[in-house]
């Protein structure tokens, strides 16, 4: 297979291409504009659909159209952008859509600046948007990967009727590295009976629709829809171990942070430190069992990330708080260096142990 | 076969495209009407099968229960964004939204001007009736000056509430409009000018001409605080001055 | 050869400069040679004519961190980013100059610097905005980093298909940094 040097934006953009994306809805800013670019020049040569729309909240109902008649949709967005999509998420969670929505996170509140960050950590895990519900959320941490969790993103949203979200960061989105693409990629078909894509008078009107004004049945509609995210705690949890078997020290991170944390990881290696990683490739559902299988013969764990720490509450939640889990990190753009999280380590280890 | 089963004929019955379903509308509101005029259009234009409607937030939100057609609920205000990916995902269907003056052109202008400026190949029919009817009878864009709702307890006051909105009229100056009339549905000759002014919107919309929009005049005898028939009157007498009737943009007539 | 390849690159000077550009081409270089490689821009605001810079890793192992902070080799090409970026520089680690931009000399003695005037060879040899393809060439020569085809090779991926006249402009820009020897 041949590999390509591609930006990270424009890789998850050929990918989702390649993984039967028809239509994509954008609006720009940085550091993700160049998913919208590289849609606006490639969809209309498949014959797919590019449209730059008014706001990010047109973007995401134009999602929520295209989900409903059941073609594969995405739409892609940076932190404050994905605040303004929201509410929009919460509809189409709760009209049991599909979609692929992209977060290339950069640092916040408000307008914050462009620079890396994964501050919408809480945002993405636990609340994008009103409401009882969940979105799948992939962490990639190379380009390759983006591409590839792009199609895993895309079959999740189909098979369980939801929308799912790789969170990205600017890091990743704008470095190059080789990837490759599959030669012939296989687009998987699911049910779509459910779409409301004209019914040719050949069966009852399908309706897609959020509202459900009596409590009871709201509350069943929401409690069979939580039957379908406990299966997918269950079996959709991704997280890779590095140097974990023997680990002393384990240190949790994702996304672009993880790069930086397995370099520090080998330094401390090289120092003597028994310390191991883990890499959750998935933040919702939370691999909690990797992590706490993983961490059983450590004395303490470090959660690395570029925020004031907001996946460590679902580090301690793993470990049911059973040892110490201390916290480094570095947000508003900052991208921590492995030689300040080498500092860490030594610091939490009290040096090499031999 | 009797006598009069060979003389009767029928000359009026439910469209098709309407279900078979009681409303959950007030005595007197007009939607039951407009809902009516869509289903003959439907029916007449045999699209049932290619129909795809949005209804977003405000009374019609569970208009998806009374057209036989697919439908899609959207929040408020994103109907022409919720319809646009439809209708970019699906360009053969006929695709249009139902969607109130709070909706349209309060909280959803943005989405409804920048469908409209597109030349989004969909139809909205915008039921004007001047007022908020789901949450209660609330000041909307389209409230008249003076005119007395629940967060205008003393009139709307121009100085404070800023002006309504001629939606037909603005939507006109955009380049993306192949069609815009306002129609009225308080007395039979204006019920059947509007019933034809949707079947030419959708019409168009099948020959691909463009944005069409339909403004319907319609009352609100609830929050008015009137009966059925003083609605239609107030509606006669206090809407039609400020919001003329009329078609405001034809495409095929320039 | 048998040492584990490692090279964290830093090229750093103006927006326009080229300096996004010369990272893609050495980047090329680990692609076509079937290393790992990874590229980060400076991007947003700053790079609308103010300073640029640009991470290049090119590695026999998979690579941490894309951003370089202590680079093993540094190409500059303006004055603030030289005061930036000098004492980054790891120990034992090269930097290359484009003297005709920079006045400053290097006053450290724990690295090696080469200084090319690289814009003014630019202009005096009709290649005007090749002057980050003069210090690529140089570049190459002291580091040997790539072979002469791995070379043509990347010039020519990196170069848009709609401006291919300049390829030979560009082997032209790197031939020029090869040969030039500094007084």
């Amino acid at each position: 297979m041949e590999r390509n040097l591609m930006k990270g934006n424009e890789a998850l953009a050929e990918a989702a291409i390649r993984a039967g994306c028809k239509c994509f809805f954008g609006y720009p800013i940085t550091p993700q504009t160049e998913i919208s670019a590289y849609m606006a020049k490639r969809m209309p040569k498949i014959g797919g659909v590019f449209l730059q729309a008014e706001s990010e909240i047109g973007a995401i109902n134009m999602v929520l159209g295209a989900a409903s008649t059941g073609t594969r949709v995405m739409t892609s967005s940076s932190s404050p952008g994905i605040s303004l999509k929201a509410e929009g998420i919460s509809y189409i969670a709760g009209s049991d859509l599909p979609c692929v929505i992209i977060n290339v996170q950069r640092g916040g509140p408000g307008l914050g600046g462009i620079q890396p960050s994964q501050a919408d950590y809480w945002q993405a895990t636990k609340a994008l948007g009103h409401g009882d519900f969940h979105v799948i959320v992939f962490a990639p941490s190379t380009v390759q990967e983006m591409v590839d969790l792009v199609t895993k993103a895309f079959d999740l949203a189909d098979i369980y009727r939801m929308p799912t979200m790789i969170l990205a960061d600017g890091l990743l989105g704008q470095m190059m590295e080789p990837v490759t693409f599959p030669d012939q990629q296989s687009i998987n078909e699911y049910d779509k009976s459910w779409a409301a894509d004209g019914h040719k008078n050949k069966r009852k009107h399908n309706i897609i629709n959020s509202l459900i004004l009596s409590p009871e049945d709201l509350e069943k509609s929401v409690q069979e829809r939580f039957e379908r995210y406990d299966k997918i705690a269950k079996e959709e949890a991704m997280a890779q171990c590095y140097l974990t078997d023997d680990a002393d020290i384990v240190l949790v991170a994702y996304g672009a942070t993880a790069r930086v944390t397995q370099s520090a990881v080998d330094l401390a290696r090289e120092k003597g430190i028994k310390a191991g990683l883990v890499r959750p490739q998935t933040l919702w559902p939370f691999p909690a069992d990797h992590i706490r299988t993983a961490s059983e013969n450590a004395s303490s764990l470090l959660c690395v990330e570029m925020s004031m720490g907001q996946m460590i509450d679902d580090v301690k939640l793993a470990i049911n708080c059973s040892k110490p889990v201390h916290f480094y990190g570095r947000t508003g753009g900052v991208i921590p260096t492995p030689t300040e999280i080498l500092t860490e380590i030594e610091n939490i280890s009290g040096g090499a142990k031999e | 076969m009797s006598n009069t089963e060979k003389t009767t004929k029928k000359v009026f019955t439910r469209p098709n495209a309407l279900a078979d379903v009681p409303t959950h509308y007030c005595p007197g509101c007009t939607h039951g009407i407009v809902h009516r005029l869509i289903a003959e259009a439907i029916d007449e234009l045999d699209c049932l099968g290619d129909a795809i409607g949005v209804c977003p937030v405000g009374c019609s939100v569970m208009a998806y229960d009374y057209f036989n057609c697919d439908m899609i609920q959207a929040p408020h205000g994103r109907a022409p964004a919720v319809a646009t990916g439809v209708k970019r995902a699906k360009p053969d269907n006929i695709v249009f939204t139902y969607q109130g003056d709070g909706d349209l052109a309060a909280i959803g202008t943005g989405e409804t001007v920048h469908a409209a400026t597109r030349g989004e190949n969909i139809t909205i029919i915008f039921i004007n009736n001047t007022t908020y009817g789901m949450t209660g009878g609330q000041m909307a864009p389209t409230t008249l000056p003076g005119q007395v709702t629940q967060t205008t307890p003393y009139g709307r006051d121009t100085d404070t509430a800023g002006f309504p909105i001629r939606v037909s009229e603005m939507l006109a100056t955009l380049d993306g409009v192949a069609y815009a009339e306002r129609v009225s549905v308080d007395n039979i000759k204006n019920v059947n000018r509007a019933k034809k002014a949707i079947k030419k919107a959708f019409e168009y919309q099948t020959q691909k001409k463009g944005f069409t929009i339909i403004e319907v005049l319609s009352t609100c005898p609830t929050n008015w605080g009137l009966d059925p028939v003083k609605s239609l009157k107030w509606l006669e007498e206090n809407m039609m001055p400020y919001y003329p009737l009329g078609v405001y943009k034809d495409k095929e007539a320039q | 050869m048998n040492k584990t390849m490692h090279k964290e690159i830093l090229l750093a000077g103006f927006g326009g400069q080229g300096i996004l550009f010369g990272g893609k081409v050495l980047s090329y270089f680990g692609l076509i040679d079937g290393k790992e490689v990874s590229w980060l821009p400076s991007y947003g605001p700053e790079m609308r004519g103010g300073t640029a810079n640009c991470s290049v890793c090119i590695s026999d192992k998979p690579i941490g961190s894309p951003l370089i902070l202590t680079p093993s080799e540094l190409i500059v090409m303006n004055s603030p980013s030289f005061d930036k970026f000098i004492n980054a520089v790891q120990p034992g680690g090269n930097v290359f100059i484009d003297s005709t931009l920079i006045e400053q000399r290097c006053e450290r003695d724990d690295i090696n610097c080469y200084y090319i005037p690289a814009t003014m060879l630019a202009n005096q040899n009709n290649l005007v905005g090749l002057a980050n393809i003069i210090m690529m060439g140089k570049f190459i020569k002291e580091t040997k980093i790539a072979q002469p085809e791995t070379v043509k090779k990347a010039i020519e991926m990196c170069v848009p298909p709609s401006r291919s006249h300049l390829i030979e402009a560009n082997l032209k820009a790197i031939e020029i940094g090869m040969n030039y020897k500094e007084d």
